[in-house]
């Protein structure tokens, strides 16, 4: 139905939203036990599940639908120049302020894209969509009270959340890096693509910093950090990719 | 020739209303809405389909390998079981029988609501133990995916619910 174009778009949108919500899931399992209060701690551990529920479903649809290697060789074998996650979803956990903006940041696109790819013209891609949205409604849910909370709180909590903010706003537009054979994808209904995804995100987050209190970057003015989606990396998804890996690469049969 | 056929097909759904969901132990596949189709063909091959509630639910694999041991049990070689996303499992599809049995195992059951689920229905669950909707959500994730956490000012007690979805 689609041609070799327009299918190997699909498996580059597929890929990054893959590796982007397998590497949020890594990263929201770190804060497992370290929570600052019992809910936030099995808060970011059930959101960790959900996301590697979800990079799973895409993970499969590439396998089954696109002819590309089973989930487990393409999470756990691939190098890391092979991954095209942003590089938003890398960076260590930091502070819990730092994860909390990032976790508002990553989620808020998520919904938007989810909620497009449910009426995709790709079918596989949207029976999974139809199914996570929801899940994600959970999630944005849960920054969304948060932000707000810490938003009408202390002082510091305040200053704490506008400074993540400030200091991530270029990685979190880096989320929105355009792709090649977007317009292909957009031509035919399989995805409004990336220009339009971030408009709406920008949309939604001024309407959550606006209830919280906080203040909307100039996104006009702020240089997105690109390179994610071509698989340009910082420093910090290497030793991330080595600690995932180790179980898989002492024993590939090992069952857990 | 048909009513065999049906017969046959009721005996399966009977076969996999004894397997349980391993996180609400009370509960059978059927009533909780997992199960979207059996077929049987006239080799007596029988397929299985399931949808998951969440699709991170780390109980699938054991739910699939359990209804296959169930419809092998009551007599069928050849069965397979497979879970898609074909049709798009909500809270909704729980049964009146299985909100029943939610309840009674403590858990406040998803309130049942038309189109999309709205947040704002988590604000006043109704309390599983006194039915007061004089209640606070105290977090929407649980200790499994499909449970949020709550509290009841009247009764003075936390309970969880099944979240809907």
């Amino acid at each position: 139905m689609f041609n070799k174009q327009t299918l190997d778009a699909v498996r580059s949108l597929l890929l990054f939203q893959a590796d982007d919500h397998l590497i949020i899931g890594h990263r929201n399992s770190e804060w497992t036990g370290l929570g600052p209060i019992l809910e936030e701690d099995i808060a970011f551990s059930s959101i960790a599940q959900d996301k590697i529920g979800h990079a799973l479903g895409l993970y499969t649809i590439l396998n089954e639908n696109l002819g590309e290697a089973e989930p487990d060789t393409l999470a756990f074998m691939r190098n890391e120049s092979d991954f095209t996650s942003c590089q938003l979803v890398e960076l260590p956990i930091g502070e819990y302020d730092f994860s909390l903006v990032r976790h508002l940041f990553f989620d808020i696109a998520a919904l938007i894209r989810f909620e497009d790819l449910a009426t995709s013209s790709f079918d596989p891609v949207a029976k999974l969509a139809r199914k996570v949205k929801g899940e994600i409604k959970y999630h944005v849910f849960h920054a969304n009270t948060f932000i707000k909370q810490l938003g009408h709180g202390s002082e510091e909590s305040k200053a704490r959340l506008q400074s993540a903010i400030n200091q991530n706003f270029g990685l979190a537009l880096g989320m929105f890096e355009s792709f090649e054979g977007e317009k292909l994808l957009i031509d035919q209904g399989i995805y409004k693509g990336e220009a339009a995804i971030r408009e709406a995100w920008l949309g939604e987050l001024q309407a959550v910093l606006l209830e919280a209190d906080l203040k909307m970057p100039d996104a006009g003015k702020v240089e997105p950090v690109y390179g994610g989606r071509k698989g340009f990396h910082t420093e910090y998804l290497q030793p991330l990719l080595d600690e995932m890996t180790e179980v898989f690469r002492v024993d590939p049969a090992a069952e857990w | 020739m048909s009513t065999t056929v049906i017969s046959a097909t009721d005996h399966i759904w009977e076969a996999i209303a004894q397997v349980m969901d391993p996180e609400i132990p009370v509960l059978s596949v059927v009533d909780l809405g997992i199960i979207t189709d059996v077929q049987i063909d006239d080799q007596l091959a029988v397929k299985v389909y399931m949808t998951p509630t969440f699709s991170g639910c780390p109980a699938i694999k054991l739910m699939e390998k359990q209804v296959k041991e169930a419809v092998e049990g009551v007599g069928y070689a050849h069965v397979t079981v497979e879970t898609n996303f074909d049709v798009t499992w909500n809270s909704n599809m729980i049964s009146e029988k299985g909100r029943e049995i939610i309840k009674n195992f403590g858990l406040a059951p998803p309130p049942k609501y038309k189109g999309e689920p709205d947040m704002a229905l988590l604000a006043h669950t109704a309390c599983p133990y006194c039915n007061s909707e004089n209640t606070t959500l105290k977090t929407p994730f649980g200790p499994t995916l499909c449970r949020s956490m709550h509290y009841c000012y009247d009764c003075l007690q936390a309970f969880e619910q099944f979240k809907p979805i």
